[in-house]
């Protein structure tokens, strides 16, 4: 297989690789084939964990604030809604797009192109939709709000009495998920898979 | 791995930037649009304007850098008393209180990262715009670091909207946004639209 270094364009040809094998860019170092065992079975079965996982993060108050028995919670949708009510429209729309729109659609296209993939067939316009897929991927930010709530919880600890909120530990696996959805995926594999199919 | 020592470009060919595919380059008179058979992303040799459009949000995130710092990112209001926190602030707090361990990634992320990534992509754009030789491989992993650590910035964005949804009870305890946060989140949003822009190939083609 020829392929060009997407880091420094380096025209380079790649032997058979193993199950798990890797070939980086004999020039710059950039990793540009990483084969995964079972790759799309893999990914299949995390991203349809990671949809149960994602209803539940969201179902119930992920921290509950307690101050003079008075009891704040806080769903992860509803901290959006509060921001957003409070008159910071723009910043709720940031956050709203990287720890629900893009976790939530890398979820859903990953099934949209894998579950067929899996079952020998090939949704519509499938090459449109993992490009998608490709390019959500850096502004999809769960772990990062997890350190988020981390941080909060040691400030907040300090004012009053912080509980975990049922969907907490939800939201714990939901990023261990997302993480191994991500690190389960063989780009290449899917993109060789669709052309032989067309 | 054998190394044909050409790059595509030499060769009249282009790497499909989301999919990896090889396709043929047109002649430079025919001046067509050409597109990806496999994916049907429209194809440029090289990231249309790379430079340029990298500065642009390069100096839009220096610009946006300085209210960011100077602004109150979160107005905390405990039994009346009204504490405007900026970002430095926040990490000063944590120190005085021996959070050593949330000082460190604070300030790793609000401060240093930001600062790094600004610094990195001007030492990337103007030794591409010079033309320099100098360490293309450290260059190249600087910029791949430089792209994958930049969302971890957005945490302090993170940590005021969690305590904004949990903390409004009247003037008991009341957590609103401050101004600066705007203006943060959006040297985050830049920068990493910054990196997207930034073509790593220009590094190597100086030294063809």
């Amino acid at each position: 297989m020829h392929l060009a270094c997407h880091e420094c364009d380096l025209l380079q040809s790649i032997p058979p690789l193993s199950e798990r094998g890797t070939a980086k860019c004999g020039r710059c170092g950039a990793v540009l084939v990483r084969h995964k065992p079972n790759s799309i079975e893999r990914t299949l079965a995390l991203a349809v964990t990671g949809l149960i996982l994602f209803i539940l993060a969201n179902a119930f108050p992920i921290l509950e604030f307690e101050i003079n028995g008075e009891i704040t919670a806080t769903t992860l949708i509803g901290a959006v809604g509060s921001l957003y009510a409070s008159g910071e429209w723009p910043l709720a729309v940031v956050v709203f797009l990287t720890t629900q729109a893009a976790p939530l659609s890398q979820i859903l296209i990953k099934l949209y192109v894998y579950l067929p993939l899996w079952l020998n067939r090939v949704p519509w316009r499938p090459g449109v939709a993992f490009r998608l897929l490709l390019e959500i991927e850096p502004w999809s930010m769960m772990s990062v709000f997890m350190l988020g709530i981390l941080v909060s919880v040691v400030k907040l600890a300090k004012m009053a009495h912080i509980l975990p909120g049922t969907s907490l530990w939800a939201f714990v696996l939901l990023i261990v998920v997302l993480a191994a959805a991500v690190a389960s995926m063989d780009t290449a594999l899917v993109w060789q898979r669709l052309e032989a199919s067309r | 791995m054998t190394t044909t020592q050409n790059t595509a470009i030499q060769k009249r060919l282009t790497s499909c930037h989301s999919c990896h595919q090889l396709v043929r380059l047109p002649a430079a008179h025919e001046r067509v649009r050409i597109s990806c058979p496999r994916c049907a992303s429209v194809l440029y040799p090289r990231k249309r304007n790379s430079i340029a459009r990298t500065w642009a949000l390069v100096i839009a995130a220096c610009v946006f850098y300085v209210p960011a710092n100077l602004l109150p990112i979160m107005e905390v209001t405990s039994l009346g008393a009204v504490q405007a926190d900026t970002i430095m602030s926040g990490v000063i707090y944590f120190v005085q209180s021996g959070e050593w361990p949330i000082a460190v990634v604070i300030f790793t992320a609000s401060i240093f990262i930001p600062i790094l990534k600004l610094l990195v992509l001007i030492l990337l754009l103007a030794s591409v715009q010079m033309r320099s030789r100098w360490r293309p491989r450290d260059r190249t992993r600087l910029y791949r670091i430089t792209e994958t650590m930049g969302r971890w910035s957005m945490v302090d964005i993170y940590v005021v909207t969690i305590m904004v949804a949990l903390v409004h009870l009247g003037a008991l305890a009341n957590v609103a946004a401050g101004p600066g946060a705007l203006y943060f989140a959006a040297v985050v949003v830049i920068t990493m639209f910054a990196a997207m822009t930034f073509d790593p190939r220009l590094i190597w083609d100086a030294l063809e």
